[in-house]
């Protein structure tokens, strides 16, 4: 027995059983406790109340929704909302942040100082302060409808929210989008297997390069398809209020401008580490070579340093899109208020916890999924 | 014009307080081989760094190629186009292959053709001997290899004028060999090369002058039979006497 003891595998394995019973008996615990308890309570489990009628109104839905519909129609409502703050929110917070963080790195003294006291500032100021403070600003400074700001022409700002232009024909265009992402993913597609074919055989096929470029007609053609459809919306005050054109509600606006603010100064951060954690010696060489300073960062010193920067981005995201459930505070409709209004009225907080949880989980596995694979292109070849 | 191609005149060089280069001449001809030897911290790869600018001097004047060397960009830009350089730890372009490490200059600054740039990118690497590896990454060669694809690569440029900055330190001994006999080929070819080196074979076989440095000034030089066998100054003989074991 001693002898079977002394075994480091075995004994590896025997604190893993233990271990895993424990954490079995713990939940085992919880969940006949949680069961009883409601038994007690008279609480029906289970997800059947999301097919009942969720009689409250949202703001603001990129589908159409009535109060009379579903709680699930509801949620789907809010995840959507989540999904259009997490995905504006993100590339804006990426975009500026890897700005910010080039300031930083600048040689010019202005920038550079400008750069350091916006990072130092924002990222020590707590978010939920700066998005009660930009709310503030957008329902309270902001003018009224009559007073609007035109910001570039046919863009209103007013303190009912941002009104820009849209295609009228909107349904044609998500297929035209459609279409364009088919043509970006089909054109890495191709390059690929261009780049394979030159590696194997030994030699170059730029003339596939060329026309591997005709794959973007795709968009092109799907425009003509449709009927060329090139008339736009455009807002105008009519009244008492703006119609026409595309809203940002003021709670859509100061969630996003709050969210994208407080994120860049940490992508700003995590770009200036990225950059200079690579060798003095690639940009001396590539001065040596006459290569311009903005084509060194673009094609040489960037492209090294995202493989650093990757990993901690990727957390920026995800915090990003998880802190978009602070909308709750200032009034915007994301999935977790929505959750909340369900858990409110229908009394079943376990399992509208677990429908977060699971959202949020999938929404955070599908983003590290998505990040891990744009990390793989950049990964250096040793070896 | 002069037949100099470089000329260094009374340049003065600060980092803070420490006065790296003093007074520093230096005329080279066209198709001359420069040696430049000294004790680390002499100022030796700061001087041939003046040279692309890759270093600012604060004091005297350089000329290359009759280019004024100062703070104007076009200038700047116009000499890195005529002088190749080699670094010490090769600074090759770890995520680009070979051969993109080969055109990327060609097509970027003198805006040559891909095609073209691939040819004569393949030209070189076969002068070096490595046109197999074409396709690899630098992280897939040995450190002689990609000393030579670094050679290459600054060729690409068709420099007049080549710098090597301690080409061969960094190398493990049994590729010393293979780099050093790349330099010796290009030597016979007749371009102006100005090489920090402590490998005295290599300089007494295509040098046409070696210099000595110590603390930021050029102590001693002469043709490479004269300057090992038979040293004038103190500090040389001193120098050479723990580098010969």
């Amino acid at each position: 027995m001693n002898k079977y003891f002394q075994d480091e595998k075995i004994r590896a394995q025997i604190f893993q059983f233990l271990t895993l019973f424990m954490i079995l008996g713990i939940f085992g615990y919880l969940f006949h406790n949680t069961q009883t308890n409601l038994e007690k309570q008279n609480i029906a489990t289970g997800f059947g109340f999301l097919k009942f009628e969720a009689g409250f109104d949202i703001g603001e839905s990129m589908i159409e929704y009535w109060s009379d519909d579903t709680y699930k129609k509801a949620i789907f409502v809010g995840v959507l909302n989540t999904l259009k703050v997490a995905i504006i929110g993100n590339f804006l917070a990426v975009f500026f942040g890897v700005l910010i963080g080039l300031s930083h790195l600048s040689q010019n003294w202005l920038l550079r100082k400008i750069s350091k006291f916006y990072i130092e500032t924002i990222r020590n100021i707590p978010l939920l302060l700066q998005l009660f403070f930009w709310y503030a600003v957008f329902t309270e400074n902001l003018p009224g409808v009559k007073e609007a700001m035109e910001l570039l022409p046919n863009i209103f700002l007013n303190n009912r929210g941002l009104y820009f232009p849209i295609p009228v024909d909107t349904k044609s265009f998500s297929f035209i989008f459609i279409a364009l992402v088919i043509s970006i993913i089909g054109f890495f597609f191709l390059e690929k297997v261009r780049v394979k074919k030159e590696i194997l055989e030994g030699k170059s096929f730029s003339f596939f390069e060329k026309l591997n470029y005709l794959i973007f007609l795709l968009p092109v053609l799907t425009w003509f398809i449709l009927g060329s459809p090139s008339e736009i919306n455009y807002p105008s005050l009519s009244g008492f209020n703006f119609s026409g054109g595309y809203r940002f509600s003021p709670e859509f606006s100061a969630l996003v401008l709050g969210l994208v603010i407080y994120t860049s100064a940490f992508n700003a951060e995590i770009t200036r580490a990225g950059i200079s954690s690579i060798d003095k010696g690639q940009w001396e060489a590539a001065s040596a070579l006459g290569i311009s300073k903005s084509d060194s960062l673009k094609i040489i010193i960037l492209p090294q340093a995202l493989r650093v920067m990757l990993p901690p981005l990727t957390s920026q995201i995800l915090n990003l899109t998880k802190n978009s459930s602070l909308a709750v505070a200032i009034g915007y409709p994301d999935f977790v208020s929505i959750t909340n209004t369900t858990m409110n009225q229908t009394g079943q907080a376990i399992e509208c916890v677990f429908i977060i949880m699971v959202i949020y989980l999938s929404l955070s596995i599908l983003t590290s999924f998505v990040m891990n694979q744009f990390a793989k292109r950049f990964q250096i070849v040793e070896r | 014009m002069s037949e100099n191609i470089i000329e260094m005149n009374k340049i003065n060089k600060w980092y803070d307080d420490f006065h790296v280069l003093k007074d520093v001449d230096l005329n080279v001809k066209k198709g001359e081989k420069i040696v430049i030897c000294g004790p680390s911290g002499s100022g030796k790869s700061t001087m041939i760094r003046c040279i692309n600018r890759l270093e600012e001097f604060q004091q005297g004047s350089l000329m290359v190629d009759g280019i004024n060397i100062n703070n104007n960009i076009k200038n700047i830009e116009a000499v890195r186009k005529d002088v190749g350089m080699v670094f010490q730890h090769f600074n090759l372009f770890p995520h680009l292959t070979i051969l993109e490490n080969l055109t990327l200059a060609p097509t970027r600054v003198k805006r040559v053709p891909k095609e073209e740039a691939e040819l004569m990118a393949m030209e070189y690497l076969d002068l070096v001997r490595i046109g197999d590896q074409a396709h690899k990454f630098p992280g897939q060669l040995s450190g002689g290899q990609k000393q030579r694809v670094a050679i290459a690569r600054s060729l690409c440029m068709r420099p007049k004028v080549l710098l090597f900055d301690e080409p061969t330190s960094a190398l493990d001994p049994e590729m010393v060999k293979e780099v050093l006999d790349v330099m010796v080929k290009l030597a016979k070819e007749g371009i102006t090369m100005l090489c920090v080196t402590h490998e005295m074979g290599f300089a007494r076989e295509v040098a046409d002058r070696v210099l000595f440095m110590d603390e930021g000034r050029i102590v001693e030089e002469n043709n490479p039979n004269d300057f090992f066998d038979n040293p004038k100054n103190e500090r040389t003989k001193n120098f050479l006497s723990q580098i010969i074991h």
